[in-house]
């Protein structure tokens, strides 16, 4: 049964602001950084306007913004937060701790660039900064992908098997200052679907007094860090179940990733968010000419769905990763990732994963455009199967094509 | 509430903790935890208190408790609280029911890394009480300066050596930052004196809104001392004017205790190792420095309390 | 000591669920010195029960409350209670010493 949706012009931001409007949540810290502040400034007029019955605590910093929302989680409330950049770069610290605590914390991210120099466009540097902090990160096309994976993330992380905290991220300015059409699903399927956070143990039980956050030695620390890292894998097939779940409202699907004529693709690029919809536009022009191009767009990037990937890219003859981020020194995160899963799969003699010739670009930091006509370059390189190992920078000057 | 009140409280921190022998803070936290019989929910910054209260698989505290980071104890709890805000208006938490929300922190937790997000949380107006056990350096990492260090003390990053002579500077006065807040209490207390203390805490457990108090804690072992000598060290930081006891009600200064005379600085410096290098004869200039940092602290204070 | 857990028998995230378990662990041991207390000089003032760092001064409750003898599963012998004994009933003595077997008896190792 799909329930019908209102369809209205809204922005990334706006339409993250809404899906926030509808989960209503407890607590909700406020700090602005461009270009998130334009889902809390909504977020703020929801409150004004006795929309929301939710706690808005304005911070006077990110660091607070996370720490606010650990306290307000470990007291049982669903909280969330939001934030880009240098904001995500000065929760660090925190985020460690929302995940290690295992706290079911929400948090809509904005990609953008990391100082310095100081750039406020998109850019997925953040996000990749912080993948390895125990997070779940779900990366979104378009604000229709960002609404409706802002309610996918608070059932998967309140989930009793996972109780992790979840990203969010759509591209700065982008997606989140882009107009597009989104379909806003009624309230109360909405408040229906996400349901209360209710759990086992919380701090304002004070009948039940627990004691989060202790010291942990050489003797327990590693035992809870497993438990962690568990968490995270067994998070895979719960996100597949609750996107079964949500797929009954909404209509659409939440796959680890999406695939874009991919099946008989001889050349496929990877990329993630708002770039993978500029892609799917240049290879439908390309099929039109014969061209056998696809796409790969990862939406879960933690866990990384390895062997699924693996499995999605054999047989094809060239992969090229576009990754909205450098890694100085080291392969580009997404890059990196899809290598490995390619790797594992031969290393562990799976007979159907053969691995493609694989090429690594670099585009668009600090919200540098990239064009359709990039995309094309991109695959007709694949396909001339004429290219070396050495990363390609899009749009960038100075550099050969 | 007197001793006798005090022991008959129910125990909210227990026994088998591992601060050292003659540490100060157990005490404040004890008669703090007493000086309410609501539920309390608390909040700690990283530092003595947490690490050896909270050794996995064991706990001291009774209570609900949380540790996040070094610096983030008042804005963890400005979560806290929210969430009792709003569980509250959903109906989870009976409307009846009361809690009472603190935050701990050390000085280095409170006067240098925890300051913004104290006075985050100050400036929002959550409704809990702020606990700064003040023992004057970051004792749990080994005893290093911080701004809450006194002039002249000797610390392992402020050392007394041959051309420095321990910390230069002088210790932040965090009771004035806290009440250009305009918070409703504010108040500077003692260990050696826990019916003080107890008033203190239970003041500012029952004002709405947000409370401050800042607690001499003496460290035996990055002051130097006998562990022994934890309530006379605090003692003599009071009776030398050091470390006045007074609080800021609504705006309004109260001196609660004047020394009849008050014992000059050296006899409290004494006793400490940290404060050791200044009895040499070529250091006695500072030691005279001290003493009329002392008084012109003490007179200021003394004036804003008429 | 008690046996260590694995990572499939703890809770998550490191929580303790049993508040005030620190008394199960023993700092008895370590202490070098040991209060005395002459049961018959003392005022039960209640003095060195809230001060003592450890809280190892059992107390019976009441209007009018009666300190016990010191807890020496806790006790880390660090002397706060001889110091704040306004009657001077409290002596610390070396632990182990002639001294102490003397007068604390046998618990006195």
């Amino acid at each position: 049964m799909t329930n019908s949706p209102k369809t209205k012009a809204l922005t990334g931001a706006q339409a993250v602001a809404q899906a926030m409007r509808q989960i209503n949540p407890d607590v909700v810290s406020v700090f602005p950084i461009t270009p998130q502040t334009a889902i809390m400034m909504q977020f703020s007029q929801f409150h004004a306007d006795g929309l929301v019955e939710t706690e808005l605590v304005r911070v006077e910093s990110e660091h607070s913004a996370m720490s606010c929302c650990v306290g307000a989680s470990a007291a049982g409330a669903r909280a969330m937060t939001a934030t880009a950049s240098a904001g995500l770069a000065l929760m660090w610290e925190i985020l460690g701790v929302a995940s290690g605590l295992r706290l079911p914390i929400i948090m809509p991210v904005v990609n953008r660039a990391l100082s310095a120099p100081i750039n406020i466009h998109g850019d997925h540097s953040d996000a990749m900064g912080a993948r390895d902090q125990g997070w779940i990160q779900i990366f979104c096309e378009n604000g229709q992908e960002a609404y409706e994976n802002t309610m996918l993330a608070v059932k998967l992380a309140e989930h009793k098997d996972v109780m992790l905290p979840v990203m969010v991220c759509q591209d700065g300015f982008i997606t989140s200052h882009g107009v597009q059409n989104v379909n806003l699903f009624e309230d109360k399927v909405v408040k229906k679907f996400v349901g209360d956070y209710e759990p086992k143990k919380w701090l304002l039980n004070t009948d039940d007094p627990v004691t989060y956050g202790p010291l942990q030695l050489q003797d327990y620390y590693f035992e809870t860090q497993k438990q962690r890292a568990d968490a995270m894998l067994a998070s895979k097939k719960i996100y597949l179940e609750i996107g079964k779940e949500l797929s009954k409202i909404t209509g659409s699907n939440y796959p680890l990733f999406e695939e874009y004529k991919l099946k008989d693709a001889e050349a496929v690029i990877v990329v993630m968010s708002s770039t993978a919809g500029n892609t799917k536009v240049v290879i439908d022009k390309m099929r039109a000419e014969g061209k056998k191009v696809g796409l790969l767009k990862p939406k879960l990037f933690r866990p990384f769905p390895y062997t699924e990937i693996a499995k999605a890219l054999a047989n094809k003859k060239y992969v090229a990763v576009l990754d909205r981020s450098e890694n100085y020194g080291a392969n580009a995160p997404l890059f990196g990732e899809i290598k490995n899963a390619l790797f594992d799969s031969v290393v562990c003699g799976d007979k159907d994963v053969c691995v493609p010739k694989l090429k690594s670009y670099i585009f668009g930091l600090g919200g540098r455009n990239i064009f359709e006509s990039d995309i094309e370059d991109v695959f007709d390189v694949l396909l001339s199967d004429n290219f070396d190992n050495k990363v390609g920078y899009i749009g960038l000057r100075g550099e050969e094509k | 509430m007197n001793y006798k009140e005090l022991v008959n409280k129910p125990q909210k921190f227990a026994p088998g903790h591992r601060s050292c022998a003659g540490c100060g803070f157990p005490p404040i936290v004890r008669t703090v935890l007493a000086s309410t019989d609501d539920p309390i929910v608390a909040a700690c910054a990283t530092g003595c208190l947490e690490v050896t209260s909270t050794i996995y698989p064991f706990t001291s505290w009774g209570i609900p408790f949380i540790h996040n980071a070094f610096e983030n104890s008042a804005a963890t709890i400005s979560g806290v609280e929210a969430a009792y805000n709003a569980l509250k208006r959903k109906g989870r938490i009976p409307k009846n029911k009361k809690i009472k929300f603190v935050a701990f922190g050390g000085d280095g937790g409170t006067y240098d890394i925890g300051l913004q997000s104290l006075s985050g949380a100050l400036e929002r107006g959550h409704d809990f009480t702020y606990i700064l056990y003040d023992n004057e350096a970051y004792m749990n990492t080994g005893i290093q300066r911080s701004s809450s260090t006194p002039f002249g003390a000797s610390t392992t990053t402020a050392p007394a050596g041959k051309v420095h002579q321990g910390k230069e500077e002088w210790k932040k006065d965090i009771m004035q930052i806290v009440t250009a807040h305009h918070i409703p209490y504010v108040a500077q207390a003692s260990v050696h004196n826990p019916i003080d203390l107890s008033m203190k805490a239970e003041k500012a457990l029952n004002t709405p809104g947000p409370a401050f108090l800042v607690v001499l804690q003496p460290c035996t072992l990055g002051w130097r001392y006998h562990p022994s000598m934890t309530i006379d060290m605090a003692k003599m930081a009071v009776e030398s004017n050091f470390w006045p006891l007074y609080e800021v009600e609504n705006g309004k200064y109260k001196l609660n205790y004047k020394p009849s005379k008050a014992i000059p600085i050296v006899d409290y410096l004494k006793p400490q190792g940290r404060f050791k290098h200044l009895f040499k004869p070529e250091n006695k200039h500072l030691l005279d420095e001290m003493q009329k940092k002392v008084n012109e602290r003490w007179d200021e204070l003394v004036k804003k309390c008429e | 000591m008690t046996k260590l857990k694995t990572y499939k028998e703890i809770p998550i995230g490191g929580m303790i669920e049993k508040a005030g378990s620190s008394a199960e662990f023993k700092t008895g041991d370590w202490k070098a010195f040991r209060p005395i207390w002459n049961k018959e000089k003392c005022i039960h003032c209640m003095i060195c029960p809230v001060l003592c760092p450890e809280d190892c001064i059992p107390v019976i409750k009441g209007k009018d409350p009666k300190r016990k003898e010191t807890d020496f599963d806790y006790c880390k012998g660090c002397g706060i209670c001889e110091k704040v004994c306004p009657v001077k009933c409290i002596k610390m003595v070396t632990e182990g010493s002639e001294e102490c077997k003397e007068k604390g008896g046998d618990k006195c190792d």
